[in-house]
């Protein structure tokens, strides 16, 4: 989770984090400890699964939205969450976003989880655009 | 004494007129609507558009159902959140507009009160304060104390995922659809617990918070250690009700944790209420049954209909509180913000230790 924090730094307005990954890959865990890290070691991050989205304020009046679009059957749907409004506004973190379809913009950085050797161990994947690279350089990633 | 009460904080788009006798004199919930329902299957309302383009109708036809005119009302309800925020604005809004065309007072209801006190409905088996009350669903798993109208203390939450999800997601490894509960239930029935050795997540340890990420994941192990190929029956049948096991562990657990805390505060515990959805799950029930029986306090479960989301809880708790506190003092101003996240006991200490291993 050192990776969440540490990408949480480099994070700002505008980005899209799409966390990709099976059930059970730890797509929630990484997002709390990214919110965390930005929000204060103390906050509550309940799961979004049921709620969509989660909305939690960081300073100066910018936002961050934690999708969870497991529920959505359709791209459109994803619409009616003010969606473009959120990747606009702050940092968007998004589970399952293959169920975003087109809609996902171009320029994001992927986290894809997926499980390791053993039970406890996770393997993490990071692809980025090349606005991300300088960024990755800065944290040594 | 008549109120409307309008919920739209997740996938239902419900209205409901209640009395202060909680004669519940119309209900109208969309997701059982069979007219005028062009989609078939349950539709999440996932969208405040949809909410918008059923609301007042079904306002509409709740009230013409009730028989009950705009003029007979004490006061419009509406949940105020916490949920999906389009969702929410549309319920407020539309309550607001009937407040201000109809000059009543306007009450911005939280959803978790609505559930707290939906045990109090029923005339006849109105269980009086304080008492303890188990929360789950697919949204929320908490574990609240409550004292009285607008009085609740928090003594445990889900750290991570609730139960219902839990129950969803498994379903959905399991190729059982959705929803996910009474699919699970049901495969579990023929199924055998002691077969996987799932986790008790938080089992035993101090407090009365919940984890079920772990034991989700768990399943999913399990389910990958069969052999390759479709799932036998037999296999899902036993996952199931190992997984309906482990969670029945875990919230006797947390609950036996909960009611020791309580009745330190108070002399007594006038029942153990569930909630929610997950509070339809037999199995469930009859775990959390046992635990009431050894601790000699009465479990009660609201009728399935005001466990699930549903209206007429909200116009309930708005009821309660103009009973308490007087018209006057329950009416929110029509600056009512509504509110994505709205803890119910604001003076909670924050759940969130889990971070601590991650």
């Amino acid at each position: 989770m050192a990776l969440a924090g540490a990408l949480s730094r480099i994070a700002r307005a505008g980005d899209v984090i799409a966390l990709k990954g099976d059930l059970g890959t730890g797509k929630t865990v990484f997002a709390r400890a990214f919110i965390r890290a930005l929000c204060g070691a103390e906050t509550e991050v309940p799961s979004p699964t049921f709620t969509l989205v989660q909305i939690y304020d960081l300073d100066d009046e910018e936002t961050l939205h934690h999708f969870d679009l497991y529920r959505l059957e359709d791209p459109e749907e994803a619409l009616e969450l003010d969606i473009d409004d959120a990747f606009a506004d702050g940092i968007s973190l998004i589970e399952w976003p293959e169920r975003l379809g087109s809609y996902l913009p171009r320029q994001h950085l992927e986290i894809a989880l997926s499980y390791g050797g053993s039970q406890k161990q996770r393997s993490c994947l990071i692809s980025a655009t090349a606005e991300w690279d300088q960024r990755l350089a800065e944290v040594s990633l | 004494m008549i109120v409307l009460g309008i919920e739209t904080s997740c996938d239902e788009t419900a209205a409901a007129v209640v009395t202060d006798t909680g004669e519940i004199l119309a209900e109208t919930v969309l997701s059982q609507l069979d007219e005028h329902r062009p989609y078939g299957g349950v539709v999440p309302e996932v969208a405040a558009r949809a909410h918008l383009e059923h609301i007042d109708r079904l306002v509409g036809e709740t009230m013409s159902k009730a028989g009950t005119g705009f003029d007979q009302l004490e006061a419009v309800a509406a949940t105020g959140g916490p949920g999906l925020i389009g969702g929410v604005i549309v319920g407020v809004m539309t309550a607001k507009a009937i407040a201000v065309a109809q000059k009543l007072p306007f009450i911005a209801i939280n959803h978790l009160e609505g559930h707290a006190l939906s045990a109090r409905l029923e005339a006849t088996n109105r269980v009086e304060f304080p008492y303890l009350l188990l929360l789950v669903s697919g949204g929320h798993c908490q574990l609240l104390s409550v004292e009285g109208p607008g009085h609740y203390k928090r003594l445990g939450t889900t750290i991570d995922d609730a139960l219902g999800e839990a129950f969803d997601k498994t379903a959905k490894m399991l190729g059982l659809g959705y929803p996910g509960g009474p699919a699970v239930e049901a495969a579990a029935k023929h199924g055998e617990a002691s077969r996987f050795a799932l986790p008790r997540p938080m089992k035993g340890r101090p407090g009365c918070d919940f984890s079920f990420s772990g034991l989700k994941t768990a399943v999913r192990h399990a389910a990958m250690a069969l052999p390759e190929g479709p799932f036998e029956e037999r296999d899902i049948a036993d996952l199931c009700a190992g997984f309906q096991a482990a969670a029945g562990d875990v919230l006797a657990d947390r609950t036996a944790h909960a009611i020791d805390r309580f009745l330190q505060e108070h002399d007594k515990c006038n029942a153990l209420v569930i909630a929610g959805g997950v509070a339809a799950n037999q199995s469930i029930r009859q775990r959390l049954q046992k635990l009431a029986d050894k601790q000699a306090i009465p479990l009660v479960a609201p009728p399935a209909s005001l466990c699930t989301d549903n209206a007429a809880m909200i116009a309930w708790a708005a009821i309660e509180r103009i009973t308490a506190s007087g018209p006057g003092a329950a009416e929110d101003g029509l600056d009512f913000r509504p509110r994505p996240r709205w803890p119910l006991d604001p003076d909670a200490p924050s759940a969130a230790f889990a971070g601590a291993k991650a």
